[in-house]
């Protein structure tokens, strides 16, 4: 995957070693022998269609809807190898809704490497650069950390974005730094509440059904309303988080997008 | 024959058929459901398919009573679809993947369990679900996910027979409950993200020998084949997944059709396709074809038009008329007339954008959207396969609805292998980071809002096809529903509220979270003069009563 081949560059690079790497033309992970050493840019594209028209009205495009399987955050609920993963797929889960798939081998090939790879896909191919740079962004020059938290260490008021890696492509995260608002997710979006004796409630929606909202107040408190008791209730579709476009430079952006993606929650 | 003779020749009358003399269900009484609201002895409560009861006991002025008197816990995590049958004092109910369970109705206390274990080469498309049983004698009736038929005996709990109904391993399966009409119990097959070719079956009740078959794509030599290219219509789909109606003074039954395959890439099959994301109207003795009426021809969208006939005898335009009302898939409400299936009128009922409306045949005035740009409804549909409903006292409609839904369609060729999917493109939500909804269960948190979708319970008034109120709700409402005498409409939700609503106005009476999503139809019933109401939600069946 290009974040892994990128960064294990930027490792390999004093043993000398990356240019066989790029020579490969490939992504690579190295996570042992449950993967393939190596992935390649045209098997995941190649697996994202497929992904696309096969999986998608079960998984998710996230792939993400069924409870216990996140594919971007590699959690399964029976794989662990490449291999495990290509079984399942062929002879699907008895006594469950997925089914058997005949797929030839480049197929699977494709499907296996795409999910492996899930997390920091981006469909055109781009790449993504440094997490340590970025990281330093984040806590510095972004003033990220000013709101949001990584793993608890850090504010409630916006979303820890601890495992925000497993949780957004590549793709999505970059918008998001260049227009927040238009890419912050409708369920997270900040509230403003008025009780029928005038009381403000300021914070971000957390749930919200027919009768009732549940939030995260500005103090950190976790509040459930009745609508019933509200005079005003306004969903606002603005945020405080402000657009990177004029603040970093594409690089600064690529690195931080890198650090974000590293994001893959507490294991 | 002397006395002993005589009955002795009387038992054994009564062991070699079954059903005869002691049988818990005769086809006098399907004919006659509405008129013992006690039961619930069809899948929508009678032939006419109007989910009405008579039932007077739970009122506008005491529903805020009713409280809980049992909970069925469903030993499976699938999607809970049933709608049980009464029968007397007893329910039965299904549960995935295909087991039947008879249970007191008056406590929720299980008689018996059948448990059948559908092949692993099941491949249904969109959960392992079961929606009940049909009835007749004391026979039950259930379809199975790997495309079976089997018949049950409904005081113990055997199976009585069992026939295939396809390869499941291509792609059939079947969830709806079938539908009794006089000696043979009628079903659908599931698969039209397969490349099934769809159809419609009847079997002998007493044996499971297969009495006809329509198959919903006709095929070389057929009248309709020519609406289909080539050998398009081998995997044309046009699958077949609730439960259909009966006229018995038409001797009709009615059907609705699923989508072509693939789904979304029309440009693989040209042409009307029929007979898919239609209405279909067969004799009941003969599965022959007696008129159909397509509502999405060539459809791109997936918009099946598997809903439930709901069938009603009004004036229409100043006299009398047998009616079928429509809430499609496709976004619009439609009224035609069932004996002959012509067109009376049609009107949108969501936000639409793939018509701008309805010509004087009532086919659509395509207005297609351009590539990547979002297209009302959406994948879902404005509604889907949820049971809507019908009051004669209100003459509403009432139907499930997703308001504000759109999807970007696109399309892309599909190779046909069996047992694949074969859906030829993709769907995608236009909001940036947010899945299409899916079929599947999303959990206690809301994460699609109100900017993707939201839902809501429309009362249709058919002769203007506008609405005379509407009940919104925050999150997506996949939920039948159920109207009685006393003006109450039942209704559920994905949030898990289960709600009465005033059936005039819409105005909330009262409402329980029961915690998990509601895609079931509600019912009531009776027993020793108490008026029930039992809903699926979640894992659980949930069934209420007034407080003593």
């Amino acid at each position: 995957m290009r974040l892994r081949w990128i960064f294990q560059c930027v490792l390999y690079r004093r043993a000398g070693i990356c240019a066989v790497l790029a020579l490969c033309g490939s992504a690579t992970n190295a996570q042992g022998q449950d993967r393939a050493p190596q992935y390649f840019q045209s098997d995941i594209q190649y697996g994202a269609q497929i992904f696309a028209s096969q999986c998608t009205s079960c998984h998710g495009e996230n792939g993400d809807v069924i409870p216990g399987v996140n594919f971007r955050a590699a959690q399964f609920k029976r794989v662990i190898s490449d291999n495990d993963l290509r079984l399942t797929i062929a002879n699907g889960v008895p006594g469950t809704a997925m089914q058997p798939f005949t797929f030839g081998a480049a197929e699977l090939t494709g499907i296996v490497s795409y999910l492996r790879n899930m997390s920091s896909f981006k469909a055109s191919g781009q790449m993504v650069d440094d997490p340590a740079r970025g990281r330093a962004l984040f806590e510095g020059a972004g003033n990220c950390a000013s709101c949001h938290a990584v793993n608890g260490k850090g504010p409630r008021v916006a979303p820890d974005l601890g495992d925000i890696g497993a949780l957004r492509t590549a793709e999505l995260i970059h918008r998001t730094l260049l227009d927040p608002a238009g890419s912050m997710l409708p369920s997270s979006r900040p509230v403003r509440a008025v009780t029928r004796d005038g009381k403000v409630i300021n914070g971000r929606r957390l749930n919200e059904d027919t009768y009732t909202v549940q939030l995260i107040d500005e103090q950190e408190h976790l509040i459930s309303l009745s609508k019933a008791d509200l005079r005003e209730y306004t969903v606002l579709k603005s945020t405080s988080m402000p657009s990177y476009k004029d603040k970093f430079s594409a690089q600064e952006l690529a690195d931080l997008e890198a650090y974000l993606l590293s994001l893959r929650g507490v294991k | 024959m002397n006395l002993g003779r005589r009955a002795s020749f009387l038992l054994f009358l009564i062991s070699v058929i079954p059903g005869s003399l002691y049988a818990q269900v005769t086809a006098e009484r399907l004919l006659h459901a509405s008129d013992e609201p006690q039961n619930w002895l069809t899948y929508s409560g009678s032939y006419a398919s109007q989910r009405y009861s008579t039932l007077q006991q739970i009122t506008a002025a005491n529903v805020k009573n009713l409280e809980l008197k049992w909970v069925f816990q469903a030993q499976s995590l699938q999607k809970f679809e049933t709608t049980p049958l009464v029968v007397d004092g007893i329910m039965y109910l299904t549960q995935s993947p295909n087991d039947v369970v008879a249970v007191d109705a008056k406590t929720g206390r299980a008689f018996w369990v059948y448990h059948y274990a559908p092949s692993p080469a099941a491949r249904p498309c969109c959960g392992i679900v079961n929606r009940g049983v049909a009835i007749l004698g004391d026979s039950l009736f259930m379809a199975t996910v790997d495309a079976h038929l089997v018949a049950i005996d409904a005081k113990n709990g055997h199976a009585l027979w069992n026939v295939k109904l396809a390869e499941a391993s291509a792609g059939y399966a079947a969830t709806m409950a079938p539908l009794v009409v006089k000696d043979k119990v009628i079903v659908g097959v599931a698969g039209g993200e397969f490349g099934v070719r769809g159809f419609i079956a009847a079997f002998e009740v007493g044996t499971g020998k297969q009495a006809w078959r329509f198959d919903t794509i006709p095929k070389p030599g057929e009248p309709g084949h020519e609406s289909w290219r080539g050998g398009d219509w081998e995997h044309g789909s046009a699958a077949v997944w609730v439960t259909g109606s009966y006229d018995p003074d038409l001797n009709l039954t009615y059907w609705g059709t699923g989508n072509p395959g693939p789904d979304w890439n029309p440009e693989q099959r040209p042409g009307d396709n029929l007979y898919s994301d239609s209405a279909v109207a067969l004799d009941p003795d003969t599965g022959t074809l007696k008129w159909y009426f397509q509502f999405s021809p060539g459809d791109p969208y997936d918009y099946d038009s598997v809903q439930i006939p709901v069938l009603v005898n009004r004036n229409w335009n100043g006299s009398p008329r047998k009616l079928m009302l429509w809430g499609n898939r496709n976004g619009f409400f439609y009224v035609l007339d069932r004996a002959n299936g012509k067109f009376l009128a049609g009107h949108p009922f969501v936000k639409v954008n793939w018509a701008s409306g309805l010509d004087a045949n009532g086919r659509p005035i395509l207005t297609p959207q351009p590539p990547g740009a979002p297209t009302f409804p959406g994948i879902q549909g404005g509604t889907n396969w949820y049971s809507p409903s019908y009051s004669p006292r209100t003459g509403l409609f009432y139907v499930s609805t997703w308001e504000n839904y759109s999807t970007i369609f696109s399309g892309v060729n599909a190779d046909y292998k069996e047992g694949q999917r074969y859906t030829g493109g993709a769907n995608t939500s236009p909001i940036p980071g947010a899945d299409n909804p899916t079929s599947q269960r999303q959990g206690p948190v809301n994460t699609y809002t109100e900017a993707l979708a939201s839902g809501a319970v429309v009362a249709l008034n058919p002769e203007t096809g506008k609405p005379e109120w509407k009940f919104e709700m925050h999150d997506v409402n996949a939920s039948g529903i159920l109207t009685t005498a006393t003006d109450l409409l039942f209704v559920g939700g994905r949030e898990g509220y289960f709600q009465s609503l005033d059936a005039h106005t819409g105005a909330l009476l009262w409402k329980q979270n029961l915690g998990g999503e509601i895609i079931a139809g509600p019912m009531t019933y009776l027993v020793d003069g108490k008026q029930y109401v039992t809903i699926a939600s979640g894992n659980s069946l949930f069934t209420f009563a007034l407080r003593e």
